[in-house]
């Protein structure tokens, strides 16, 4: 079963003040330097890129490595002027997608 | 006697009781600042992603019988102190049933579903989101009656001395507790935060899972998953723990 995030994001901001982004996200971040019973080396797998951004404008971006444990878990800042929807975008090694959106209403 | 002399007296007295009677510390007291604080907050406690998964569970219709937990327990709400009483002795059974155990009689013999796999997603999604309802109110096991035997039994495991390594559960938990293994403190080990995310893991475990590492680690034989005597310890565990406050799910180094 997809395990959504857990994602705290305040849904209403004042024009120009930071707030705060967190996210956890459910992804076993293989390091790809580990054996399995019989010496063989287990893929890496881990969310290698991570993108935030309001209406397509970049308000966030990492690049993670092997030594970020399972679950990895962002905090960052942002600010706002207006309205917008942010889009937070992640990718794994196996290409595989993932998005979370959400409305933010600059009050 | 003057009151000072009566203080130093009774201060005495204090030191020299045995460490089993000391102030019972949850593992939470014992762990650093930075896994507290992960505990402390709901968003950086990674447990929460089960919790979100038995969340969906809850409310999904599996079986012959079409039902989901929802249909006849209600709002999950519902089941606050449910976990503070768990396990409990089951006088029909002749045994001591853990709360995983209870959410697979559920599913074998009212949703008419197969049993969930131990340690699964879904498994301990459930019993954490189930826990998570007692989160706060204080552990409160049925100890009199059928259940003392259970709980006697659950002793004698915990102060017998087995494995290679010939230790007891005792000898760590009770008598060494606050000093240090390696580079960590021996916590007195209650269950009072179970399933715990671990994060030697990297996952969500059971406190078998956890009660298995530690059998492994003396080079015992660890208890099987229906060994009636791991329901006993872990009652025994629960009884001795009696009155910690529930922290499930809670996250241990």
């Amino acid at each position: 079963m997809a395990v959504k995030p857990l994602l705290s994001v305040p849904r209403e901001v004042k024009a120009g003040v930071p707030f705060e982004v967190r996210i956890l996200i459910q992804h076993p971040m293989e390091t790809g330097f580990r054996r399995d019973a019989v010496g063989g080396v287990i893929a890496r797998d881990i969310i290698h890129t991570f993108e935030c951004s309001v209406d397509g404008e970049e308000v966030f971006a990492a690049r993670l490595e092997p030594a970020i444990a399972a679950k990895p878990y962002l905090a960052f800042s942002a600010r706002l002027e207006r309205s917008g929807t942010m889009l937070l975008r992640w990718v794994d090694d196996h290409g595989v997608e993932a998005q979370e959106r959400v409305d933010i209403r600059v009050v | 006697m003057s009151t000072s002399a009566w203080c130093r007296a009774l201060v005495l007295l204090l030191a020299a009781l045995p460490a089993a009677a000391q102030e019972r510390r949850s593992g939470y007291d014992d762990a650093g600042p930075q896994v507290r604080a992960m505990q402390d907050d709901d968003m950086a406690n990674p447990a929460f992603l089960w919790v979100q998964q038995g969340e969906v569970l809850w409310e999904r219709r599996v079986g012959e019988a079409g039902k989901s937990c929802a249909d006849c327990h209600g709002a999950v709400s519902e089941m606050r102190g449910v976990a503070a009483r768990f396990p409990e002795f089951d006088a029909a059974r002749g045994r001591v049933v853990t709360l995983e155990q209870r959410v697979n009689v559920c599913r074998t013999d009212f949703q008419g579903a197969p049993a969930l796999a131990p340690e699964s997603d879904a498994l301990l999604g459930i019993t954490a989101l189930v826990g998570l309802q007692s989160r706060g109110m204080p552990v409160a096991v049925e100890v009199s009656g059928a259940a003392a035997e259970a709980v006697a039994r659950g002793e004698a495991f915990f102060r017998l001395r087995q494995g290679q390594l010939n230790l007891s559960c005792a000898q760590c938990h009770d008598q060494l507790a606050g000093q240090s293994l390696a580079g960590s403190r021996i916590p007195q080990g209650h269950p009072n935060g179970y399933p715990i995310y671990r994060l030697e893991w990297q996952g969500m475990g059971s406190l078998h899972r956890r009660l298995r590492a530690c059998l492994v680690g003396v080079r015992a034989e660890p208890l099987g998953r229906d060994d009636a005597l791991l329901g006993d310890l872990e009652l025994y565990l629960a009884a001795r723990a009696a009155g910690l406050k529930v922290e499930t799910p809670g996250v241990r180094p």
